[in-house]
């Protein structure tokens, strides 16, 4: 068993990196990750990676941020201090609705990213995990883990096939800072 | 999606020849990654001593009160209101770009959408300010907020547009913030990869981490397109809510259903002009021809032109209703606004807005550079005597003639204006320094299917109708930055 943790096909173009996945998939091959500079559009299917589920999360804290307006303001202007305006409804519900639309949006925005932000690991000061360095510049890169697949000569020829401009054998999982 | 070839009839969005992604990260992080030019230094040195000029006469404001602004009993809310809405219109160009044009697939979005949101963030805050600064005493700004307080409590009056501004702002700007940095994630990540030593550092803790792994990708789209969907009615509640803290007043000049919608407009229209000045300039300045392209511009202007003439039809609304209403006080506000002391501020708004806008009907005008940045200029000072008009020309003659008066701005008042200002474009020239200008990563996606030199191999390839390419041959013409010669013989 050799010492190459992680062998990355580094692609210039994002319509090779995806022939090489089908390539490497009809060997059985399974692909770790791929790091891109710009979202490849049909790469999630390809991998099997389910849709996202944040329009979920998005939508119940909508609901709550809506919920949590429209009860404050029922509590404050009909039920705890009902002020008579020239004899009109303690209940004006039209007059609930700017804040409560506008709470709706806010608590949707905020949960929404955060919840992002939560499930992908990112806050700030986070050491980024980065397998190569040129990954958000201008090269897709194909990373594969090598303790699960064998034949990596294989595995090389496969990616030089399918047009990678590089393959690393490397022997570290990410290129850490410091 | 990148295997995908685009339409020939549709204008390129990258044009130059031999964009790489990596040409497209040098380009856009030239400004960031070396030292500024001149042109940036004397902008920022101009800039600073008008933000300077803000925090003295601000400063003069809080420690004296607001007696040192020009209001009297009749006009009671003037320069300071004025400067507020036309701050906000101009902040909502931003969120139009990025979210309502994202809804409607417009990829021309791409590499604006960055400095438009910035500038909305930025014009936010300007508008911010004065809201601070028309309280008098903004240490009591914390009144605005249902807080529980000694007197009951006393809640804020949940009726009162004036509240509903407050949560309407406040999430506007927030969601923009939001939406804006969650987009500046791949970026700064980019500059991160490339950068060594502290600065390395500073914005590996500005990047999150990020990576740019598929799942991060693919949830980072989710939340775009989520947060593109809730920031639509958002922008448009902002303004309508704003258009509020007249409209249900009973103020003659004021009291119109037409507001919310009048309104809306005006600040789209003012907010894309805003953009357009600023991107004019930062476009040649940094040297962005090939992506923020005349398309960009012309297309910028179109909708200039559209919402300029939403904003005609409903200044003749106005007039019409207030001659069908029979009202003498209503008919008398928009007749004053023309025959009274301040005709010449009806003028400038009528004219500016409606009547030199009509100019960009011809192709000629709304693909010149110089006369575009002209018009957007003269759209800018438009609308800002629109909102003077609104708001001091209806107030100054009121149902008493004996407490009729003219408004005079003293010099804190345009000390105030002019600093804010200042303080924008030094936020925007701070940003343009150390922040990528153009979404670089947006850019990225749409090289393969958008560019000229995309749809120059196709053309080359020689499988596409003749007519569709002469009919995109023509559509080239009007760029400053193609190389005409190259489709000569082609």
């Amino acid at each position: 068993m050799s010492s190459t943790k992680y062998i990355l096909g580094v692609f210039d173009d994002p319509d090779d990196l995806m022939h090489g996945i089908d390539k490497l998939q009809a060997k059985s091959v399974s692909i770790y990750d791929v790091y891109s500079p710009c979202p490849i559009h049909g790469i999630d299917a390809k991998l099997g990676i389910k849709d996202s589920r944040l329009g979920y999360a998005a939508f119940m804290f909508g609901c709550l941020g809506g919920s949590i307006m429209f009860s404050m303001v029922y509590y404050m202007l009909t039920h705890d201090w009902p002020i008579n305006i020239g004899g009109k409804n303690y209940f004006p519900i039209p007059n609930f609705v700017p804040v409560t639309f506008e709470w709706t949006v806010l608590w949707t925005a905020f949960g929404m990213t955060f919840t992002f932000f939560f499930a992908t690991h990112l806050f700030p000061g986070r050491t980024p995990r980065v397998m190569d360095l040129r990954a958000t510049d201008d090269k897709f890169v194909l990373a594969i883990d090598a303790r699960v697949n064998g034949a990596h000569d294989d595995i090389t020829n496969l990616l030089k096939e399918a047009g990678a401009v590089e393959v690393k054998h490397n022997e570290r999982k990410y290129v850490s800072y410091e | 999606m990148s295997s995908h070839s685009e339409s020939i009839i549709r204008e390129p969005l990258i044009t130059g020849k031999n964009i790489t992604y990596n040409q497209i990260t040098e380009d856009v992080l030239r400004p960031v990654e070396n030292m500024p030019g001149k042109a940036w230094w004397i902008g920022f040195t101009a800039a600073s001593i008008g933000a300077m000029l803000w925090v003295v006469a601000i400063s003069y404001t809080f420690w004296f009160g607001l007696g040192e602004w020009g209001l009297n009993k009749t006009v009671g809310w003037a320069w300071d209101i004025t400067g507020f809405v036309w701050w906000v219109g101009i902040g909502h160009a931003g969120t139009l770009i990025s979210a309502v044009l994202l809804l409607f697939r417009q990829n021309w979005r791409n590499s604006i959408n960055r400095s438009a949101e910035a500038m909305t963030i930025f014009a936010v805050i300007c508008a911010a300010t004065y809201i601070a600064a028309h309280m008098g005493r903004p240490w009591m700004a914390a009144f605005c907020l249902p807080l529980p307080n000694q007197y009951g409590s006393l809640w804020v009056n949940w009726n009162s547009p004036l509240i509903w501004d407050v949560f309407a702002i406040s999430t506007y700007f927030s969601v923009s913030l939001v939406f804006w940095y969650t987009g500046l994630l791949p970026d700064i990540a980019t500059i991160r990869d490339r950068a060594t030593g502290l600065r390395r550092r500073i914005y590996s803790v500005m990047s999150f981490g990020w990576t740019g792994s598929v799942k991060t990708w693919q949830r980072f789209e989710t939340v775009s397109l989520i947060l593109a969907g809730i920031s639509t009615p958002l922008v448009l509640s902002v303004h309508t809510i704003v258009s509020m803290d007249f409209a249900t007043s009973l103020e003659p000049g004021w009291h119109t259903t037409i507001f919310p919608p009048y309104f809306v407009a005006g600040a789209i229209f003012s907010g894309f002009a805003m953009v357009q000045t600023l991107l004019l300039v930062t476009r040649k300045v940094l040297g962005l021809e090939n992506y923020i392209t005349m398309f960009h511009i012309e297309s910028m202007n179109k909708i200039i032109l559209v919402t300029g003439s939403i904003v005609g039809v409903a200044y003749i609304t106005e007039f019409f209703i207030a001659y069908y209403s029979g009202g003498e006080y209503e008919q008398y506000t928009f007749l004053n606004r023309f025959t009274g002391p301040y005709w010449w501020a009806g003028c400038m708004m009528y004219g500016c807005n409606v009547l030199m806008t009509q100019m960009m009907w011809s192709k000629k005008v709304r693909t010149n550079i110089a006369i575009s940045w002209v018009l957007s200029i003269i759209v800018n000072i438009g609308m800002w005597f629109e909102r003077f008009v609104i708001i001091v020309v209806s107030l100054h003659r009121d149902y008493i003639p004996s407490s009729w008066a003219m408004f005079y701005p003293t010099w804190v008042d345009v000390s105030v204006f002019i600093g804010s200002i200042g303080i924008f474009f030094t936020m925007f020239l701070l940003f343009l320094r150390v922040l990528p200008a153009v979404a670089m990563a947006e850019v990225k996606l749409i090289l393969k299917s958008s560019s000229e030199q995309a749809k120059k191999k196709l053309i080359d390839e020689g499988h596409l109708d003749p007519a569709q390419v002469e009919f995109y041959k023509k559509s080239l013409i009007k760029f400053d930055s193609v190389e005409q010669s190259d489709y000569e013989k082609v």
